[in-house]
């Protein structure tokens, strides 16, 4: 079972600090799951750290780090279904690995290829919004279709500490509350909205009182633990799937790297509390963990990285393969039936380009 | 054939795919038990229960939103915003949302959604609740903007809106749900794109919407007494424009007016007028005549309601001054 640290209000942990506070365990995770866990945070980890090095090298654009947030991107969707919709941020970005999509698709999408537009169809991973929490009532409206079809499929919205302060989070949530629908709302509270930190973005103590208003639980896990992520994820998977409708999950974590690739935090941010949150972050703590249960050698640890670069290596290749997009997509993927004009418009397309 | 308002025509449309498509469902503020503010899904609910006739919060962000959610995994909402005036709290939804998710997704993803609502003035609500803001979306890439003005058009339009696989904004207009006419006895589906033309005329063209269609149906009366014949050409769905039916009629009677009844600087005219004189420069006889409101915040007061938008008056002047050239 989890336990609970007063000194930080309701902040669900299992991982304990191999010290005073022990170690806890989730019930029905087998040594399989827990290695499979570890797998998927080396993976997330592996394609950030390389994402980085890939736009310092030019190769990308770009880039949302997402560093230190792997375990509540890992530690959730491991208590999905394939049937059930992730609709990620910009900060989950590489989340359809963790579904099987290939490296390469995500890295061509931080490209500006087309072939990085996944159909969110084939992976039930929705596109990617730049407007903050537009994406929660998108969210809010697949699990309200979900359950009037009478389908058990339910939907995750992830968003930041910055994205409860917008309408749309408000409207997406107090909607799907309303209409009982199957929708997790996972906020990965890093902290900090690009500059500004949470102190400026709510008055509230807590992310998860907002839940209150709402008429739901609201629940608080530390987001730096995989299994506590995962445990508080299933828990309102159960409810959402029982017709109870949505949960609000606060995970905490502390951003320990820029906003994204064009941000330089020193401006803003305290150097001593990030090198202190990289002591503590996610994947050290959970290979510290299975560790101490036996069930991660040197070898192990060190054959999943090798699977993780590799499948890099391999994605970063194919992407810098694809030939360049035909540009009538740009006209062809904007309506499904394209209007009489388009034909000019490609023509003339064609005529600047010098077909 | 059946007679039919323009309002029960909405909801024989709606009627008729909700009873033949499990995923079409309604949804907006106070549709249910009350009907809608203008009484066009009454007794829908008796029909097809809380689930697929469904009250939602005020929320117009998220009414469209959900419906981009429900739509994106196959299903064809069909949303109702009470009043044009609010889908101003929804543009992020329309504009950046619902219009880009398809281009966004390389073409893949398919947003079947149907964003109904209605304005108009006539009635002296004042300046937040009778505008007519259609302009703004036939801008935005990626949507479709129909605007009706008969019960067969808007029964067979929204029809076809519903099984668009685009977002399509479809306007209706408040003063327009009472009227009625003999409609097919099969819902005759009316392709998007497609103009109408209302009435044949040989000396110039009113492009007229919504309710000023009936406007410059009155006018045309009035200018046969004074021996000019008026055709009157409602493109019907704005977005996309029926580019060659305009072209076509104007180069046949070489004069054209725009009669809208949005303001008319900067607006949907203007790009009649332009597509116009792109294609039929050489036939014109005259300037194209514009047609619309004053640039003005709609006023409360009726008399100067009345000042500022436009009726059949404002369009037979507006045909008398091309004529006179």
């Amino acid at each position: 079972m989890a336990q609970v640290l007063p000194a930080e209000r309701d902040l669900r942990r299992v991982i304990g600090d191999g010290e005073g506070v022990p170690d806890g365990e989730v019930e029905g995770l087998s040594e399989d799951d827990l290695l499979e866990l570890h797998r998927r945070l080396v993976q997330l980890r592996t394609y950030d750290e390389r994402s980085l090095v890939y736009h310092r090298q030019g190769r990308i654009g770009t880039y949302a780090i997402f560093w230190n947030h792997e375990a509540m991107q890992a530690g959730s969707v491991y208590a999905l279904e394939r049937e059930d919709w992730i609709f990620p941020s910009y900060r989950e970005s590489a989340i359809g690995l963790l579904r099987g999509m290939p490296a390469s698709t995500v890295l061509s999408w931080w490209r500006g290829h087309p072939t990085g537009w996944w159909n969110p169809a084939d992976w039930n991973v929705a596109s990617i919004c730049v407007p903050i929490g537009t994406h929660v009532p998108h969210a809010a409206g697949l699990a309200w279709g979900k359950k009037l079809r009478g389908e058990s499929a339910c939907a995750v919205a992830y968003f930041g500490d910055g994205a409860t302060s917008e309408g749309a989070f408000h409207e997406g949530a107090n909607f799907a509350a309303v209409m009982r629908a199957p929708l997790i709302l996972f906020c990965n509270n890093n902290q900090w909205a690009i500059s500004t930190p949470l102190e400026a973005q709510t008055a509230a103590e807590t992310l998860a009182d907002k839940a209150v208003g709402y008429g739901i639980p609201g629940v608080r896990v530390d987001g730096a633990d995989v299994l506590a992520v995962y445990e508080a994820t299933r828990e309102a998977v159960t409810r959402a799937r029982a017709g109870d409708g949505p949960t609000f999950i606060e995970a905490v974590t502390y951003r320990a790297a820029p906003h994204a690739t064009a941000d330089d935090p020193s401006a803003y941010i305290d150097p001593a509390r990030v090198e202190e949150e990289k002591e503590r972050e996610c994947l050290g703590r959970y290979e510290a963990y299975l560790r101490r249960l036996g069930l991660l050698s040197d070898e192990a640890a060190e054959a999943v990285r090798a699977e993780a670069l590799e499948r890099m290596r391999e994605g970063i290749a194919q992407a810098e393969a694809e030939p360049a997009p035909d540009p009538a997509l740009l006209f062809s993927h904007a309506l499904a039936s394209p209007p009489a004009s388009f034909d000019q418009d490609l023509a003339e397309l064609r005529r600047v380009l010098g077909g | 054939m059946p007679e039919l308002s323009y309002r029960e025509a909405v909801r024989d449309a709606l009627s008729h795919a909700m009873r033949e498509d499990d995923d079409v469902f309604i949804m907006g503020e106070d549709i249910a038990e009350m009907g809608g503010s203008m009484g066009v899904t009454a007794g829908m609910l008796d029909e097809f229960g809380p689930d697929r006739v469904r009250n939602t919060p005020i929320s117009e962000m998220a009414i469209v939103g959900a419906g981009i959610g429900a739509a994106i995994q196959g299903m064809r909402p069909v949303v109702e915003v009470m009043y044009e005036d609010f889908t101003t709290l929804a543009m992020e939804q329309i504009v950046n949302q619902a219009a880009k998710h398809r281009s966004m997704s390389g073409g893949q993803l398919k947003v079947p959604l149907t964003i109904r609502t209605q304005g108009g003035a006539g009635w002296s609500p004042g300046a937040q609740h009778a505008q007519q803001l259609e302009g703004w979306f036939v801008h935005v890439p990626g949507l479709k903007v129909v605007f009706a003005s008969t019960p067969t058009d808007v029964r067979g339009l929204l029809w076809s809106a519903i099984y668009d696989d685009n977002p399509v904004m479809f306007f209706e207009h408040r003063t327009l749900y009472g009227i009625k006419e003999e409609v097919p006895d099969d819902l005759e589906p009316i392709p998007i794109g497609k103009a109408r033309v209302h009435r044949e005329g040989e000396d110039v063209t009113v492009v007229a919407t919504g309710r000023l269609v009936h406007e410059a149906l009155a006018a045309a009366q009035e200018a046969e007494g004074e021996g000019v014949s008026v055709e009157v050409f409602d493109p019907r769905t704005l977005q996309p424009l029926d580019e060659d039916g305009l072209v076509a009629s104007v180069k046949k009677t070489n004069r054209c007016v725009v009669a809208h009844e949005a303001v008319t600087r900067m607006g949907f005219g203007a790009e009649i007028a332009a597509v116009v004189q792109e294609k039929a420069f050489d036939w014109l006889d005259a300037p194209i005549e514009r047609v619309g409101a004053k640039f003005a915040p709609l006023p409360f007061a009726p008399v100067m309601e009345d000042y500022v938008v436009p009726d059949a008056a404002d369009v037979l002047e507006a045909i008398r001054r091309t004529v006179g050239r």
